[in-house]
């Protein structure tokens, strides 16, 4: 142990200023990092999940349509690429 | 495949199975990585003596030198991976050198910034144009110049290639940046650890620095099991596999 008091650790020896910054971007940019990996996977999670969903309707949509209005009135709108 | 990959290796590197791989290595990994920087940091910050001429402005060294160990080492993986993957066309290759530039950004970040807190009341600067600083700058912008060439392409794959070339072309400064002390005159001071003339560094205060060394080395694996899931998630987000594990998934 090098220090005699929290007083005395906290005060780095006059250098304060310079040695808490320190460890304080230290610990905030790798903090940063890790969350960065989290906040992706749900962003990516999200949108693939949107992109099934929209799929399953359009896939229901044809299943259901007996008589699909394309077929009785030649659609204006030429089909859309997937 | 060529004949001399190992099988487990070949397999490793088809994303489905990385994927779990990962999954199961990076909670080990990240837990070890926080013990192992609780011990380092109480190592360094407590228990280490001060400095005889630095007094205690000196503790900076524990997160600083693995920090820049990290900026080149990472370097060096990146310029590895990205080798493979023009080479082999892996995909998982460009998965893990694209997805370390930004922990080796972070980590470069880190040096420069916690070797400018350093810098102002040993040198009585920020900063200075010496040689071992500035190969550093210049390692911190070809991460960035990988990290944007990547991001510049609307084919992922196609990014990976033109920032992996970057990458391998950018590894002639890491060398630069290891011998920058050796080669020049600089402000920045010779390296007291040396792996094969031994280290001119008193036992209580090379400890810490090892043990953060470890956790850093420990955190980066983490980090990029992490990124590189999140990232196969996205690259084969139209394969079976990620169809399957987005619809299991509770949405969160």
């Amino acid at each position: 142990m090098s220090f005699t008091s929290v007083h005395d650790f906290l005060a780095m020896g006059g250098y304060a200023a310079y040695v808490w910054p320190a460890y304080g971007v230290f610990l905030l940019v790798l903090l940063a990092d890790a969350l960065a990996p989290t906040v992706r996977r749900r962003q990516v999670l999200r949108d693939l999940r949107a992109q099934l969903a929209r799929q399953a309707a359009r896939h229901a949509r044809k299943d259901s349509d007996t008589l699909p209005v394309s077929a009785t009135v030649p659609s204006a709108l030429p089909p859309r690429s997937a | 495949m060529t004949h001399w990959i190992p099988l487990w290796l070949h397999r490793l590197s088809s994303p489905p199975t990385f994927y779990r791989f990962a999954g199961v290595v990076w909670p080990w990994a990240m837990a070890l990585a926080l013990l192992t920087g609780l011990v380092g940091l109480y190592g360094g910050l407590v228990l280490a003596p001060p400095d005889y001429q630095q007094s205690d402005a000196y503790r900076i060294i524990f997160i600083h030198v693995p920090s820049a160990w990290m900026s080149m080492f990472i370097y060096a993986v990146m310029g590895l991976a990205s080798f493979i993957a023009l080479v082999w066309r892996i995909k998982l290759a460009e998965v893990v050198a694209m997805q370390s530039a930004p922990i080796g950004a972070a980590f470069t970040f880190i040096t420069l910034v916690t070797g400018s807190l350093w810098g102002k009341p040993m040198w009585g600067t920020w900063w200075t144009w010496d040689a071992r600083l500035t190969s550093e700058l210049v390692l911190l912008f070809l991460y960035l110049g990988v990290i944007g060439l990547y991001h510049a392409f609307e084919d992922r794959r196609q990014g990976a290639r033109a920032a992996g070339f970057l990458a391998i072309i950018g590894i002639i400064n890491v060398p630069i940046v290891h011998f920058s002390v050796n080669w020049w005159n600089t402000l920045h001071q010779g390296s007291t650890i040396n792996i094969f003339s031994g280290s001119k560094m008193s036992t209580d205060m090379l400890w810490p620095l090892l043990v953060m060394t470890l956790a850093t080395k420990l955190y980066f694996i983490a980090s990029l099991c992490r990124r590189a899931r999140s990232d196969l998630l996205a690259l084969e987000g139209g394969k079976d596999w990620v169809r399957t594990l987005a619809t299991r998934e509770v949405p969160s």
